[in-house]
């Protein structure tokens, strides 16, 4: 049309030009892994401003917590992180032990590390598929379901539950594993390894998952530090920081004597990188493809922990112990604990008066922190990207709002 | 670094602003004058021998017991308690603050009492004290955008205050 008008270039530009654009992403769009609402200033395709809205899955969790026992409170923590529901119980119990002093027995914490270790393996699946299904793959979803399923089996005969366990508790657990269960989980493992090489095949060399992901959402080192970022999204951006090796004494005596490496590029190098795909010419640290990354090693090296707790926890002669009562009083005082999620640091806090129920209780959620990044990372991106933003960031909603 | 030295040296950047510590709980705690929060937090992140570079969480503990008899034997004061864990990326250590604020401003229901915000000092601080402002009540002054995350804009009361009543209705919803 311009040409019919002239070689002005003035109309031209009158002709192209866009308005400003509120666009509501939410919050029942399924790339934002639950109840999230995103409102998008938008130029045309470039993303300006975005300002995500939670609170949709506020369930009160911290108010409850005041009016119940300690151990009566495990399975809340289920339902914040409920893809990776015995990392939260185990943090919780964690926190209350570390608040009594109390030390469960060695067998217990072998057994603990197993678990959650397994636990993480199965998170990093579905935030590893979701991921792929964000960028309009389909197919890793279903591979990942399909081994994360096995992981679920396991757990059922463990607890009988399938996503919300309240396995680990305040004193142990709640019971020691069935016979013939280690054998079933190292057939798992065993079967497991070779099917890692095909989640690479599919998505961290695919050429499409590479080019929307390498480059995009970059967030720097001390930006991810400023907004107290933590777990994959912090090692993504290349800070050396895990709470297994870093965290309190309470929580890394439970990884003494296991041998494990830090999922962080250094000197440019994961560790290990032998075994996995080269890093793409595109990537930069703190990128989409470098967040993917960090949980595909993470998935490779906690294997690697579930097959040395198993060594561990069959060499251990003794019980798991008994869990506490529900009404067991504790001592008057406060304790703060982080350990390490899959999807970043979660802290609990208890405050207690020294009666049985806590006088206060809260829940520091690392995807809450993780997601007070994204305006930062998707200014100025492209709307399609921002679901690639997002979903590398690998969110629950049931943390954030707890 | 929990020791004393540091405690004198953070006494000595920010005159006023340490009141007061305690090394033998279980997280060893320095607690801050409520007005000078920001200069005490500006100073550990930014000119600290240890840069306590990350906010991790803050909680408001708040201390008032709603039961009238046990209200009469309990020993400390109704207040607000608020604890801020810090944590240094490069030191991997942790540091817990508190301060404390009374319930309300000037004793008056429904003022909120304030403390300076510390979202010129870590970004990341800007939610959270969102929710906390959101669920227990406190005015953050100089906050760039201070609104409720969690309750709906139009929520009343603040839930995790001991003595928060649960709405009877809300927008044609039965509650109680």
């Amino acid at each position: 049309m311009a040409s019919v008008i002239g070689d002005d270039p003035r109309i031209i530009e009158f002709d192209v030009r866009t308005d400003e654009m509120l666009v509501n992403m939410g919050p029942q769009h399924p790339s934002t892994h639950g109840v999230l609402r995103l409102v998008l200033r938008t130029d045309g395709e470039i993303v300006s401003e975005v300002e995500p809205h939670i609170g949709y899955l506020h369930r009160c969790a911290e108010k409850i917590g005041e009016n119940i026992t300690h151990r009566q409170w495990i399975p809340y923590t289920d339902r914040m992180d409920y893809l990776a529901a015995m990392n939260m119980n185990l943090g919780w119990s964690l926190t209350v032990e570390k608040l009594m002093k109390y030390e469960v027995s060695e067998k217990a914490r072998h057994l603990r590390v197993l678990i959650s270790e397994l636990c993480r393996i199965a998170s990093h699946l579905v935030g590893m598929g979701a991921y792929g299904l964000d960028l309009g793959s389909f197919s890793p979803f279903l591979y990942a379901f399909r081994e994360r399923e096995k992981i679920l089996d396991l757990f059922e005969e463990t607890c009988g539950a399938r996503l919300t366990y309240s396995y680990i508790t305040i004193g142990g657990l709640t019971a020691d594993l069935p016979t013939g269960w280690l054998a079933k989980c190292e057939a798992f493992l065993d079967q497991f390894t070779p099917i890692i090489q095909e989640y690479h095949t599919l998505l961290t060399t695919n050429a499409i998952f590479v080019k929307r992901t390498a480059g995009i959402g970059v967030l720097s080192r001390d930006m991810a530090i400023d907004y107290g970022c933590s777990g994959p999204v912090l090692r993504g951006s290349g800070v050396d920081q895990d709470m297994r090796r870093d965290g309190e004494a309470i929580y890394t005596a439970m990884y003494d004597g296991y041998a494990f490496e830090v999922a962080v590029m250094k000197n440019g190098h994961y560790p290990r990188d032998h075994e996995y795909p080269a890093v793409p010419a595109d990537a930069v640290v703190g990128d989409c493809w470098h967040r993917f990354f960090v949980r595909m090693v993470e998935v490779v090296q906690s294997m690697d922990l579930v097959r040395q707790a198993i060594d561990r926890y069959s060499a251990c002669k003794g019980t798991i112990g008994e869990p506490l009562k529900l009404t067991e009083k504790m001592p008057v005082g406060d304790a703060y604990l982080e350990t390490e999620c899959p999807k970043g640091q979660m802290g609990f806090y208890v405050v207690s008066d020294g009666s049985a129920i806590p006088w206060r209780v809260r829940a520091r959620s690392s995807s809450f922190s993780n997601l007070a990044v994204t305006h930062e990372l998707c200014r100025g991106c492209l709307i399609a990207d921002v679901p690639a933003v997002v979903g590398s960031l690998d969110i629950v909603m049931g943390e954030i709002d707890r | 670094m929990r020791g004393s030295a540091f405690y004198d040296q953070l006494d000595a950047a920010v005159p006023g602003g340490v009141v007061g510590s305690n090394y033998e709980a279980l997280d060893p705690w320095i607690e801050v004058a409520s007005e000078r929060m920001a200069d005490v937090c500006r100073w550990l992140a930014k000119s600290s021998p240890v840069r306590f570079d990350s906010l991790q969480c803050i909680t408001v503990v708040d201390w008032l017991e709603t039961d009238p008899k046990k209200a009469a034997k309990v020993s400390w004061q109704p207040r607000l308690e608020l604890v801020y864990h810090l944590w240094s990326t490069s030191s991997r250590v942790s540091l817990v603050l508190k301060t404390t604020l009374p319930r309300w401003k000037n004793d008056t229901p429904g003022q909120l009492p304030e403390i300076p915000s510390v979202t010129g000092v870590w970004r990341g601080a800007d939610w959270h004290e969102r929710e906390v402002y959101d669920l227990s009540g406190v005015w953050f002054t100089g906050h760039p955008d201070l609104r409720r995350i969690l309750c709906p804009e139009d929520w009343e009361g603040y839930p995790l205050r001991k003595d928060y009543e649960q709405p009877v209705e809300y927008h044609g919803i039965r509650g109680r």
